[in-house]
């Protein structure tokens, strides 16, 4: 198309001409975790909670108590959640508004979101995004300050590589956008002494639950 | 108040490409001579350093990452026209549009060929070291579209005027007062003390409106896969995520050096980049996203292949390594020399160990003969660097690039004729009595304080111990 594509790549061609091929990278670093899950599960909760994010495990009946309780505990009123979020997750007693193509200022006037999840992976306290119909788009849990995220037990992984494997999938098939959150947003900026709030939630909140949460998203995809 | 007005005029101080910068040993000498900043900079780096020392002993395999980020990258460079390809592929099918731009003009025009489409006149901006080294932010305000910063050490910089000293940390120059100081007078809508939390949250509440009202954002990548056109974004704030989502176009510039191959690849990188950066597990935001996604984030995104200086770079077998760097600022934060002069005195948006092989091969060596010189050889850097980039050898082969280019005479002269005398003996025996019998005008007890001429550069921060008064083959003769 343009000249500057075709100097670009002449030039490319030109400094590597006569250079030999370089070696296949060798992978043997951990592909695989090898906690049972009672102790990957336990991994996550002590790796999110390093990192300020406050966790919960809860079963599969007390869950939507649960949220509740924790949106009322940080005095969050009206809450705003995606549409694919199942029926015996909503809590009661809140003002909860469905996304439907809400705007950035609808959304900055909500207290709260809740969400589902992917995945999590125990060895980094990560959560991971890919817009599924439980999780929503990105700008919801972006704008609004606290989240909070639930999370199934049989969604942890223990290891990065495990997790980049299914989200690889998900992005070949989708081109699914994904977001990776360990905790709450943070900056070490000044004097590089660490503060949790800037521009993201400047609250997460993670509810582990025993049992798989009913028809989450995530988990109808067999991920 | 409007603090805005007026950003991105003399913010970028950082030398553009194409001019020399000043000497490092000049710059070094000024900076080493500022209490404060030194300060700061211990507090910082010996933080840090503990820190990533304690997150990069939690792993068994850190040395097979290392060495798999090692190969990638040498993978990506081996294959660069290929991958450069199969992006440009990729990215495009899925709803980008990607651009190629020579050097900073181009990609400049380019970003404001955009802005100009949509008649913006303010943008918010992701930290970004590439956007820092073409200028943009200058050329942006030139064409009547201010950019503005939204990383918290960006935006303090941005407001003062001054430019990053750090890769990772680029205010790491500035205490808590200062940065309190400067927010009294710009950004505060109420007062703040010098607590890094008020600091944050006042940066939070000016610059939350921005983000909601923005039209477009420009970013960096850190990383980018060839094989689905996938962006990468590593950060900690959430200014990243909410420049590459709220605003509905988006324009990313990225270095070709960027790539890799394929998406598990990933894995490699996103282990390694944020236990050597910022010394966490995993830094609180990663975002990947592949072209459009319909109803979530931008609706028009533009993507700029970057070269400015790249392939110069790649046509060196033994510099090209250079290319592998991620950006994780661990070889400055132990680098001897780092840690005491600050980024300022190499003079480019890539200080530290990794600038003083980069930018003299970004920029040709010629602009910045001194940076090879500024580092001990300790080999620091070496050990911490995530992809195991050999820079004590680079710095080498740059010296006597260096050399060959800046044709100092005088000291050729020199060097040649010390080689000369050095290679035989009797021309050595024979030095080395003229030595002793010239030195001693100038020896105090043991030691030389002042060399005179030309030779006092020397002696002016050190003494020279005085030639032994017998030669060790002297000696041993006279012992048999």
């Amino acid at each position: 198309m343009s000249s500057s594509r075709e100097l670009i790549l002449a030039r490319v061609r030109e400094a590597l001409a006569g250079g030999s091929p370089a070696a296949a990278p060798a992978r043997d670093y951990r592909q695989r975790g090898t906690l049972a899950r009672p102790a990957r599960i336990d991994l996550l909760c002590e790796r999110l909670g390093d990192y300020r994010a406050a966790v919960r495990r809860v079963g599969t009946a007390g869950l939507a108590r649960a949220i509740a309780q924790e949106f009322a505990a940080r005095d969050a009123v009206r809450v705003c959640l995606p549409a694919g979020i199942p029926t015996a997750w909503r809590p009661d007693g809140l003002e909860l508004v469905e996304d439907s193509e809400l705007s950035n200022a609808a959304l900055d006037a909500c207290d709260g979101v809740l969400t589902g999840c992917t995945l999590a992976i125990a060895e980094t306290g990560t959560l991971v995004l890919t817009g599924a119909p439980s999780e929503g788009r990105r700008a919801l849990t972006l704008i609004p300050d606290l989240h909070v995220c639930v999370v199934g037990e049989e969604q942890v992984v223990e290891l990065v590589p495990e997790a980049m494997a299914q989200l690889g999938d998900r992005v070949r098939s989708e081109r699914a956008p994904i977001t990776l959150i360990s905790g709450p947003s943070a900056t070490s900026d000044i004097e590089l002494s660490r503060v949790e709030g800037v521009h993201g939630p400047r609250t997460l909140v993670v509810l582990v639950v025993k049992r798989p949460p009913p028809a989450s998203g995530p988990e109808a995809r067999g991920a | 108040m409007s603090p805005a007005s007026g950003l991105g005029e003399g913010v970028d101080q950082a030398p553009a490409i194409g001019a020399a910068i000043r000497p490092f040993a000049a710059a070094a000498h000024d900076a080493l001579a500022d209490q404060q900043l030194r300060s700061n900079l211990r507090n910082a780096t010996t933080t840090i350093r503990e820190k990533r020392a304690r997150v990069v002993a939690e792993l068994p395999d850190w040395q097979q990452l290392r060495e798999a980020g090692r190969a990638i990258k040498a993978d990506v460079l081996a294959h660069l026209d290929d991958y450069l390809l199969q992006f440009e592929q990729a990215a495009s099918a899925a709803g980008g549009h990607v651009h190629w731009a020579q050097g900073a003009a181009e990609a400049n025009s380019l970003v404001l060929a955009v802005a100009r489409a949509h008649s913006v006149t303010e943008l918010v901006k992701v930290k970004s070291l590439t956007t820092d080294e073409i200028g943009l932010n200058a050329a942006l305000a030139a064409g009547g579209v201010q950019a503005l910063e939204t990383d918290l050490a960006e935006l303090i910089l941005q407001l003062d005027g001054d430019w990053s000293s750090h890769i990772l940390v680029p205010a790491i120059h500035r205490n808590r007062s200062e940065i309190r100081d400067l927010f009294r007078r710009t950004i505060a809508d109420r007062d703040v003390s010098d607590d890094p939390r008020e600091l944050a949250e006042a940066s939070r509440r000016y610059l939350r409106r921005k983000f909601l009202n923005a039209r477009m954002a420009v970013s960096g990548a850190n990383f980018a896969v060839a094989e689905t056109g996938t962006v990468c974004v590593v950060e900690s704030e959430g200014n990243g995520r909410m420049c590459t989502t709220l605003p509905p176009v988006l324009v990313t510039i990225l270095g070709i050096e960027k790539l890799v191959p394929t998406f598990a690849d990933l894995e490699v990188f996103l282990q390694l980049l944020p236990r050597s950066s910022t010394a966490e597990r995993m830094n609180p935001y990663t975002s990947l996203w592949t072209g459009i996604t319909p109803g979530d984030g931008p609706q028009e995104f533009h993507v700029i292949l970057l070269d400015a200086g790249r392939t110069r770079v790649l046509s060196d077998e033994v510099g090209r390594v250079a290319l592998h760097c991620i950006r994780c600022s661990a070889c400055s934060n132990v680098c001897p020399v780092y840690t005491r002069t600050g980024g300022h005195a190499y003079g480019s948006t890539n200080p530290g160990p990794i600038g003083a092989i980069l930018t003299p091969q970004l920029l040709g060596i010629e602009h910045a003969s001194s940076l090879p010189f500024a580092s001990s050889l300790c080999g620091a850097c070496y050990e911490v660097c995530p992809v195991k980039i050999d820079i004590p050898s680079v710095l080498v082969h740059l010296r006597a690039k260096a050399v060959q280019a800046d044709a100092k005479e005088g000291e050729r002269l020199m060097m040649s004729s010390a080689a000369w005398v050095f290679g035989g003996r009797r021309r050595f025996r024979l030095a080395t009595w003229l030595g002793r019998l010239s030195q001693r005008p100038f020896v105090r007890g043991t030691t030389i304080r002042r060399l005179p001429g030309p030779l006092a550069g020397w002696t002016r921060t050190r003494d020279l111990p005085r030639l032994a008064p017998q030669t060790f083959r002297a000696w041993w003769r006279h012992r048999e």
